[in-house]
């Protein structure tokens, strides 16, 4: 039941989805993957297409997947489903349980997710990094190349500028730099 | 009704022109919703960043939901929920219809080869943020270490195991050391 799937796929990502955007991804992958909604391909176009509209990029892709997967409800469905948990979360925050947040034991479970969560994002950052230079055992060179550009560019130029770049100016650069290197 | 319908114009134009999501559109919500509609202060604004970064969702949910409810109980909360969701929506549900076609240029997919490798490196500059941030003790240390040997295991081997699992595993063990060291929080 598709319908199901996408409340029930859906509503685990807004629930689990910690730390913005990109800290978000590794779960969304996990899922999306997990389902077989997306593949790995068709998620990296996704996250390039919600940097370059508006919205948060998990919204985005419950849009895009609902969409893609069964029509007009689907997307609808998919998007409501991701929505809800943070807005249910706030509105017992703000209405009823102003406390909660600096209460100890929901500190102590905090305590625990966010470090692992951390610890998640972290692997899947680097198995990503990695996979993509290395397809299939064989070192890929131009993918090195161009990883060793922009991880050179995120690490120098806050440093050189005082600015730090921001993710959509990363991937326009990668854009054309992965236009240009691989098209030679 | 004017309020309501003022709420949910306020978050359609937040969420028209908040690209790249998160933190870019906190400066709009203060600049729309603190200064110009004083709908809250900026203190409450402040809060409600900091509760939204520990809670689940985008920022701009949160900040929608919260700004919602605070200044028109459960129906402006609703309002400004669906009016910063709504824009991306129409967007992304259009882009949806045409995408595949779009992927079949051999330079735009090159271009996405190159993209590809940006979102690596974007997922792991978050990851190592958000590590500066927490506490630092051997729990915490152990968590994160686990968290991130078992997934890397879990995607090395593509194992059927999600990593909602590890975190709830992960919940329960510091809920558990919490109880054992007295429950006193240090």
């Amino acid at each position: 039941m598709i319908y199901l799937d996408l409340l029930i796929g859906f509503f685990k990502v807004g629930c689990f989805s910690f730390g913005g955007a990109y800290g978000a991804i590794p779960l969304i992958r996990d899922i999306v993957l997990a389902y077989g909604w997306l593949t790995d391909e068709e998620l990296t176009y996704m996250i390039a297409v919600s940097e370059s509209t508006p919205g948060s990029i998990m919204v985005n892709i419950a849009t895009y997947v609902g969409s893609a997967k069964a029509g007009l409800p689907g997307s609808l469905l998919a998007t409501f489903a991701v929505v809800l948990p943070a807005f249910l979360i706030i509105l017992l925050l703000t209405a009823v349980l102003k406390k909660t947040m600096n209460n100890k034991y929901v500190q102590a479970l905090l305590d625990g997710l966010k470090p692992c969560i951390i610890g998640i994002i972290l692997a899947v950052g680097i198995y990503m990094v990695i996979e993509h230079c290395a397809a299939n055992g064989a070192a890929d060179i131009r993918a090195l190349l161009i990883s060793a550009i922009l991880g050179a560019l995120m690490l120098l130029l806050p440093k050189l500028t005082g600015k730090k770049l921001s993710p959509i100016m990363l991937i326009l650069i990668s854009a054309v730099m992965g236009a240009v290197v691989y098209s030679i | 009704m004017k309020l309501i319908m003022d709420l949910f114009l306020t978050f359609v134009k937040i969420g028209l022109f908040t690209f790249g999501g998160g933190y870019a559109m906190i400066s709009m919500v203060e600049n729309s919703c603190v200064e110009r509609k004083k709908w809250i202060t900026h203190d409450e604004m402040m809060a409600a960043v900091t509760i939204a970064e520990s809670t689940p969702g985008p920022i701009a949910i949160n900040a929608a939901t919260f700004v919602g409810f605070r200044t028109a109980g459960m129906a402006g909360a609703i309002a400004a929920t669906i009016g910063v969701v709504l824009p991306s929506f129409i967007i992304i549900y259009i882009i949806s219809m045409f995408l595949d076609n779009f992927m079949e240029l051999t330079i735009i997919a090159n271009a996405f080869k190159g993209i590809k490798l940006a979102v690596g490196l974007l997922i792991l500059q978050a990851g190592l943020n958000m590590a500066r941030h927490i506490k630092r003790n051997a729990l915490t240390y152990s968590i994160m270490a686990f968290g991130f040997a078992s997934m890397l295991l879990i995607d090395i081997f593509s194992l059927k195991f999600s990593s909602i699992a590890l975190m709830l595993m992960a919940a329960a063990v510091s809920l558990a050391a919490f109880f054992i060291k007295g429950g006193d929080g240090k």
